[in-house]
């Protein structure tokens, strides 16, 4: 043995056990005064709207709070890779934060997970709940009838179009397509009479994710009939009809007839990004199936100042497939504020809860976030009325609006639309053979539990 | 002192070291091995259900699963049994007859792409095979038609891609190998008259054989597990048009939050591991 080896050992083995024996590197440890705050930071280094709005609101609550702290923890990530992030940190007491922000499609699964608390303990002794809307209420709660998030704000959708590019088309400035053929139409007249420019952006494949399937494909397949994804008198899912495949169909039209951005364009997680602060703003897309959000990236310190947009965009609602009652049709989601079931300080969690829900600072959300307010007095606000042109008409929409199921194997569910969608749109599968696939994964994933339509 | 004492005496240096192998490297390894026979999952319906080889079956029925296995083939076999492992023989052949600057700058170049992060190696080729990207620049320079590379031939791309990455190992191998060569049995060889392409079949190659072997194996398993190179580039995609095994397995565990299930794949990737490892050791007869 060299003279040193004991050395080497001894110091090993140290470093070893205070490794392990401290937690480094595990998280809080169980700081009592900290509260640990995870939310999905935008992927665009310049849309930063929501930490600076966190950033404010933990200033407050510090100042409110003496000798307590927030700490925020951002993912800057895709929401896949977030969602998969947060729920990895929550497995585990060491790494669980204390507040979790979550979009409500995936919160289902999370409660089945059991990864969050159930917050009925705190919502009767709290002045401001009774606020909410009933269907804001209902976004966050489990099968079991506990609520365990509180919504912040949620969206509708529809058709933004540039109306320059329609003037040179030929197109009307009021354009309101009665169904899914004057879209394509539309399209076509475009790509005919305005060269270089993009007709029509859906949102397709496994890249962007829900934001494809959600604004792509639900906003075709919820104007096909009445409840085409999941029965909720059978408590089945639904396997793909007709209507699902009439939606691929249309978005491999969109794509297989240069309708849409370049394949590659489309299929690459960040083309949301790029319709906001490129596309649209460059005058290059004259339509996008977009959500009521669009907005925030071009106004007050947003990604890309563009103080037209709203002179050179407009919206119309989108048409159901033939013109079907009530004619339109629209989805709507929202994230919501969550504690995990491990968190070490859920009561001082509520209490940022509280802060962030102040009437002031949730308007002050709305409004830079460009919500959907879920909340009557803010939605009474003459601040939020006037935040941003087009709100109203977003508002309007929320009369025709869709929620999607919510339940705990959604999200897989919509992995296996991504994955059909992105199908048809690389011309690798026919709307038939990518709605049989994924069929068979239905029946995976509901355990057999499917009906058909 | 007796031989059994002095046996167990032997073992005292290597047993903190055999402790913390066993606590860190084999605790987690039996973990993973009994995950891959249950349903577990990263959200929704929670719990750890003995399944069986339900997993394993699933697999084998699953077009994704076959397509993912086709493709781990053909990217092994691409990239690192031909591209690495006879580019790098090549590159060691043509710099033993080079002169000293251009061994210098070359060996520079090759190393400087293998020691370079896979991520940021990942995001060079990126930008190199993307629409607008470098190559379709040099190409219309050259006024030749380009062509969207990630999109039309992205298994072909990410196999270019870990050619240029992992080549050095290979020639750093083989240098030393060739450089094991006596130089009297080679010049005994063209005393004899044999050509440039018969001495290097009859006597290069089966005196580098070992090394041949052994490269082939490293380079097979280390292509076998390329996770980041492809996530970055590809993502799997477009479709599944580049979905290897560890892609796939990522999307099955982690985006489908099927943690059970991409944990049997992963058993089943290091099967397919073992079974090249065994076909080498055979065939090389490689001493390990």
């Amino acid at each position: 043995m060299r003279p040193t080896a004991p050395l080497i050992l001894i110091t090993a083995v140290t470093a070893l056990a205070a490794g392990t024996l401290t937690a480094c590197g595990g998280g809080s440890g169980g700081d009592r005064d900290t509260v640990k705050v995870v939310y999905n930071r935008s992927t665009d280094n310049k849309i930063r709207f929501k930490d600076a709005h966190l950033e404010a609101a933990k200033k407050q609550f510090e100042k409110d709070h003496p000798g307590k702290k927030i700490k925020l923890i951002p993912v800057q990530a895709p929401d896949n890779d977030y969602a998969t992030k947060a729920q990895q940190m929550m497995r585990s007491p060491k790494t669980a934060p204390d507040l979790v922000y979550e979009d409500t499609f995936r919160i289902n699964s999370d409660i089945k997970a059991g990864y969050l608390k159930s917050l009925d303990g705190y919502l009767p002794e709290w002045d401001q709940w009774s606020q909410f809307v009933d269907t804001a209420k209902a976004a966050a709660k489990a099968e079991d009838g506990k609520t365990y998030g509180i919504p912040d704000g949620t969206d509708t959708r529809g058709l933004w179009f540039n109306k320059a590019i329609f003037a040179e088309a030929g197109l009307p400035a009021d354009w309101q397509p009665r169904n899914w053929a004057e879209i394509l139409q539309a399209a076509r007249t475009v790509k005919r009479k305005v060269p270089g420019a993009i007709p029509l952006n859906v949102y397709t494949g496994k890249g962007p994710g829900e934001a494809a399937v959600m604004q792509g494909f639900e906003m075709l397949l919820y104007g096909t009939g009445a409840d085409p994804l999941y029965d909720p008198s059978a408590k089945k899912w639904v396997s793909a009809g007709k209507g699902f495949q009439d939606s691929l169909d249309f978005v491999r039209t969109v794509y297989a007839e240069k309708l849409g951005p370049d394949v590659t364009d489309a299929l690459d997680p960040n083309v949301g990004t790029r319709v906001a602060t490129e596309w649209f703003p460059e005058g290059k897309l004259a339509i996008s199936l977009d959500g009521s959000w669009m907005g925030q990236n071009w106004i007050n310190k947003g990604p890309k100042e563009w103080p037209e947009w709203s002179k050179e965009l407009a919206q119309t609602p989108m048409p159901t497939q033939n013109g079907q009652a009530p004619g339109k049709v629209s989805m709507s989601g929202g994230w919501a504020w969550s504690v995990p079931q491990k968190a070490k300080n859920p009561d001082l969690a509520f209490d940022f809860v509280k802060t962030l829900q102040t009437k002031e600072n949730a308007t002050r959300w709305c409004v830079v976030a460009a919500q959907i307010a879920v909340r009557k007095d803010v939605a009474a606000d003459p601040g939020y009325l006037k935040s941003m042109p087009g709100i109203d008409f977003f508002t309007g929409l929320v009369q025709y609006t869709h929620y999607r199921p919510a339940l705990p194997v959604y999200p897989q569910v919509s992995t296996a639309i991504g994955e059909a969608m992105e199908k048809v749109t690389t011309g690798d599968a026919s709307a038939a053979d990518a709605a049989k696939a994924y069929n068979d994964q239905l029946r995976t994933i509901a355990d057999g539990a499917v009906v058909s339509k | 002192m007796s031989a059994k004492r002095t046996g167990l005496w032997r073992w005292a240096p290597i047993a903190p070291a055999t402790a913390l192998l066993l606590l860190f490297l084999a605790g987690p390894i039996g973990y993973c091995v009994w995950i891959a026979f249950t349903n577990t999952q990263l959200t929704g319906a929670s719990g750890s259900d003995f399944v069986g080889l339900d997993n394993f079956r699933r697999a084998f029925a699953d077009d994704n699963f076959r397509n993912a296995v086709r493709l781990t083939l053909v990217f092994t076999f691409i990239s690192a049994v031909i591209g690495q492992n006879t580019l790098g023989l090549a590159l060691a052949g043509l710099m033993r007859a080079a002169s000293r600057p251009v061994r210098t700058v070359t060996g520079t170049l090759v190393i400087t792409a293998w020691v370079l992060p896979e991520i940021v190696a990942a995001f060079l080729l990126y930008t190199f095979f993307r629409r607008e990207g470098t190559l379709n620049a040099l190409l219309d320079w050259l006024h030749l038609p380009g062509q969207n590379w990630l999109f039309t031939l992205p298994i072909l791309a990410v196999s270019f891609a870990n050619v240029w990455r992992g080549t050095a190992f290979s020639m750093l191998i083989y240098s030393a190998a060739l450089a094991e060569i006596p130089r009297d049995i080679t010049e005994a060889a063209e005393v004899d008259g044999a050509s440039g392409p018969r001495r290097v079949w009859h006597i290069t190659l089966p005196m580098i054989r070992r090394s041949i072997g052994t490269n082939l194996m490293l380079n097979t398993l280390s292509t076998l597990s390329v996770f980041g190179l492809i996530w970055a580039m590809t993502r799997g995609g477009p479709g599944n048009r580049s979905q290897t095994l560890p892609v796939f397995m990522y999307d099955q565990a982690f985006l489908k939050s099927l943690i059970g299930y991409g944990t049997a794949v992963a058993l089943l990737l290091l099967l397919v591991g073992s079974l090249f490892s065994i076909v080498y050791l055979r065939l090389m007869k490689v001493e390990v």
